[in-house]
């Protein structure tokens, strides 16, 4: 993301708006369908993407991401920076200008208390707030005048745009929330359900995990917009009845996240009522090596750094792994238009990713044999490789989902070829990505020698993404298995660059270093990165203004979305 | 009869009270974790923050006594305060909230009930309706091209499961012939004749894929009972005496065969309140059946144990009303 270019990018958002302007409520009702329910409309007490993005329509941050990952000014009257003042020169603290004239639904005006209120509401104790990690190292939040918010950090933040910023972080009204501080925030059923926003629609009926009603607010800053007096936001059912309410029956105007195989989806297109929309974030599917030993005779030492793998320590066997797998095969396969191969566990933005590692584009079975031939694993007389009595055999876990299923297959069958003999398994999604130290099963145990998942992070800024595989990540029985490392990587080099990149502040330094730490991750095979998974949803031909959005909340420009005649 | 129902209805309050202890324990101690649906990007401590005000650091027995508080005393208060404008329930009584929507269960149960209703409940009873002539007929006319028919019909009524059929009705009326929505609109008031329209036609498929189900099951009952009965000694006598074969089958052994389907009817209402899981998420009609699978899979423990033991609550119950009306219906039958 272009910091410097944020101002230009915000007036270009403005200069490229749809020409087709009508005024307020004129085009009637858009029916938006999420095939996953939303629970609540409070984003601080979910963080489930549905929740996240049904709350956009109310509930609006300072700056947002458009469809390309710049930030613009959404309820700031500009994005602050280094150069325009905005943030002080040693990079402490912020200074956001609401726009003049904001209101909430119910007509009182958005002040810079409001602002301040929303980093209490979620940093207050016994909250349970979902999105507290945006508010990290915030020491506090001036409002020296109704239009200005001065955030406060106790270290440098070359990244200051946590707090307030993006779908995750939003403004929410102080009046509404100040009883529901702290243990007492799920008790305000009412504010957590109807929110008060400023965003273009106000919600008349909320039905958790069912169905919302929305429409137009009537306090909206934008006299003109949104275009369509109401919204029925329903959920429920799956990806593919989703996808055909939209694209064959033409009972909804949007589908979010049809995560369908490629045929299904061609398919549906076919019927000629819809368009199906697809972007690309930071979210891959990859692989991670168990870089410590999960066999179960180590009893509570297994899968820590005290235990060393036995095989899977070795580079050559990692990069042998990389190379049989044939990436393009995997997206033909299981995701169609909505992945491309990738050899990169840091994606995108454009700036920050690597073109140095693109040889595993290219499946080569015979190199990686040869490889491993080299490296002194010899195949047994079951083909299975040997090294003084350490056979290549791998327990290789996922979560249960038909398409990493179908990856199994294919990857087991691929690396069985070059003499790795592996076992598979599958584990049910909600107690695999489960927090509970109790359970033998979770991703954060590891207790396989591979295990595959998506991962990504929000926003455009890796820091903390990449902040992951730092040493003291590692999660072990001492940290109750809590930690970010899921493979137990340790490199003092890796931790220096992290460091580095944690007091730099210019951009292109920073994307050198991501690319650097990338690199490190790639080059050394810990983590074997598959599909660049892109979000794909539909919407009918007569729904007009929709930009995909996968920095920030897909429904972040619903204030502009039209009837087509 | 009466000093019978009250001692059953005293029995029944220590096997609740067994079951609920079960339910929780079961829901409880599975592995699973109200944080697990959570964007990865969400980092470990927040999630362990959120487990804790969600209360999962209490120990087992302090959280199961709550809960059994909840239920039987605060939500009851809470409810009547609702009901009757009361203030009956001070601000420290806490409700039990679902760890999904941090919101009264009851409310959602509330709010849940009526789709649930309309769609089960309708289909049940079109069910029964369908399934006692064909039982009748079958039975009386055994071995005949409609029994076999029948037969047919429910056998495949009963093995073919609700997602196929369904997804099989709204492929062909929905998405190629366009005439119902695929897509159940919970917010659909009717208040006219247009409207109770709008609401027959996207109720006909989810109630015609449970109807079947349903006849399927009761005609094989009715037919049974009634063959049963046909063979008996005191057909003969009727027919003996000269009584119309209208008489004979349908007031005579009609009467006595029903005895067996109306207790087997009375024990399958409680599951019309316990929703159509399946149906129910195939059509989005978003009832208990849907809310049950979301708690489940989003580990939502005072969702799914509240509903357990609601489900629990209704059965006991309803076991009770069938054997109050087996012995209505039978007079040979006496519990005192």
């Amino acid at each position: 993301m272009k910091l410097r270019h944020a101002l230009l990018g915000a007036a270009a958002t403005l200069a490229f708006a749809p020409a087709a302007m009508a005024e307020r409520g004129s085009d009637g009702q858009v029916n938006i369908i999420y095939w996953q329910a939303p629970s609540t409309m409070n984003p601080y007490l979910s963080g489930g993407t549905k929740d996240l993005e049904a709350a956009s329509l109310v509930l609006e941050p300072l700056a947002r991401y458009d469809q390309d990952g710049n930030m613009v000014p959404w309820l700031a009257e500009t994005i602050p920076t280094v150069e325009n003042g905005g943030v002080t020169e040693d990079l402490t603290s912020i200074t956001w200008k609401l726009k003049p004239g904001l209101k909430w639904a119910d007509g009182s005006p958005v002040t810079s208390a409001d602002v301040k209120f929303s980093w209490e509401y979620c940093t207050a104790e016994g909250g349970g707030c979902a999105q507290s990690e945006k508010y990290n190292d915030v020491v506090d939040v001036e409002t020296p005048d109704e239009l200005t918010v001065i955030v406060r950090f106790g270290v440098a933040k070359p990244f200051p745009y946590g707090p307030f910023v993006g779908a995750q972080a939003p403004v929410i009204q102080a009046a509404q929330f100040a009883e529901c501080l702290g243990a007492k925030a799920p008790e305000c059923t009412d504010a957590n359900f109807k929110p008060q926003g400023t965003g273009p629609f106000t919600v008349v009926d909320f039905r958790p995990n069912d169905v919302i009603q929305l429409e137009a607010n009537p306090n909206y800053r934008d006299p003109e917009k949104p275009a369509f007096a109401s919204v029925l936001f329903k959920g429920g059912g799956d990806a593919t009845a989703a996808g055909r309410s939209v694209l064959e029956t033409s009972e909804f105007d949007y589908a979010w996240n049809l995560q369908l195989a490629p045929d299904v989806l061609a398919n549906m297109v076919s019927a000629g009522n819809g368009k199906i929309v697809s972007g690309f974030g930071t979210l891959v599917e990859r692989i991670l090596i168990n870089m410590t030993d999960p066999s179960p005779e180590l009893g509570d030492r297994r899968s820590t750094v005290d235990t060393p793998h036995p095989f899977l320590t070795d580079m050559a066997v990692r990069q042998a792994l990389s190379m049989a797998i044939d990436r393009e095969l995997l997206v033909e396969i299981g995701y169609g238009d909505a992945g491309r191969p990738t050899c990169n566990v840091l994606p995108a933005p454009e700036i920050y990713k690597s073109t140095a590692n693109d040889g595993c584009l290219v499946q080569d079975i015979e190199r990686a044999k040869a490889l491993l031939d080299e490296a002194g694993w010899v195949p047994g007389p079951d083909g299975v490789r040997a090294k003084d009595g350490v056979r290549l055999s791998l327990l290789y876990q996922t979560s249960t989902n038909a398409v990493r299923q179908d990856f199994q297959a294919l990857i087991k069958q691929w690396w069985e070829e070059i003499g790795v003999e592996t076992e598979l398994r599958n584990i049910d999604a909600s107690v695999f990505f489960g927090g509970d130290p109790g359970s033998p099963d979770t991703f954060q145990k590891f207790y396989a020698d591979v295990e595959m998942y998506a991962n990504n992070f929000d926003g455009t800024d890796p820091e903390s993404y990449m902040a992951n595989w730092l040493c003291k990540e590692i999660p072990s029985p001492e940290t109750q298995w809590q930690g970010n490392n899921i493979n137990r990587y340790c490199s003092e080099a890796y931790d220096a660059l992290v460091a580095e990149m944690a007091v730099t502040g210019a951009l292109e330094e920073r994307a050198e270093l991501a690319k650097a730490m990338n690199d490190m991750l790639m080059q050394e095979y810990v983590i074997l990165p598959l599909v660049d998974r892109g979000r794909v949803s539909a919407h009918s031909n007569t729904l007009g203004g929709v930009v995909l959005n996968t920095w920030d909340s897909e429904l972040w420009n619903v204030a502009d979305w039209y009837r087509i005649e | 009869m009466l000093t019978y129902t009250i001692r059953r209805l005293l029995i029944a309050i220590p096997t609740l009270l067994f079951i609920s202890l079960i339910i929780f324990l079961v829901v409880t101690l599975a592995p699973s974790d109200p944080t697990a649906n959570l964007p990865l990007s969400i980092p470990s401590e927040v999630r362990a923050q959120i487990r804790e005000s969600l209360g999962l650091n209490e120990p087992l027995l302090v959280r199961y006594l709550l809960w059994l508080r909840q239920f039987f005393v605060y939500e009851p208060l809470h409810i009547l305060d609702q009901a009757f404008g009361w203030s009956l329930a001070t601000d420290d009584m806490q409700r039990i909230l679902s760890w999904q929507t941090r919101s009264p269960v009851a409310d959602l149960i509330v709010q849940r009930m009526p789709q649930t209703l309309w769609v089960v409940g309708t289909s049940y009873i079109i069910g029964v309706l369908i399934a006692l002539p064909i039982g009748i007929v079958s039975a009386y006319r055994q071995y005949s091209w409609f029994d076999q028919v029948g037969t047919f019909v429910s056998m495949a009524g009963f093995s073919v499961p609700t997602f196929f059929t369904g997804v099989l009705l709204i492929v062909i009326f929905s998405v190629q012939l366009g005439w119902f929505p695929s897509i159940y609109d919970t917010t659909h008031e009717v208040t006219d004749l247009a409207s109770f329209w709008v609401q027959v036609k996207q109720m006909i498929m989810p109630v015609a894929v449970l109807a079947l189900y349903n006849a399927a099951q009761i005609s094989r009952f009715m037919r049974a009972s009634m063959l049963d009965n046909l063979n008996q000694d005191y057909v003969r006598t009727a027919r003996a005496k000269g009584l119309s074969e209208q008489v004979v089958v349908l007031v005579h052994v009609l009467r006595n065969s029903m005895i067996p389907v109306v207790t087997v009817i009375a024990l399958g209402v409680p599951t019309v309140f316990g929703g159509a899981i399946i149906t129910e998420q195939v059509f989005k009609v978003n009832g208990i059946g849907q809310l049950l699978i979301i708690a489940i899979q989003g580990g939502d423990v005072p969702t799914v144990q509240t509903l357990t033991f609601i489900f629990a609550v209704l059965i006991v119950l309803f076991n009770l009303v069938a054997d109050v009306l087996y012995g209505l219906l039978d007079p040979r039958i006496r519990y005192d």
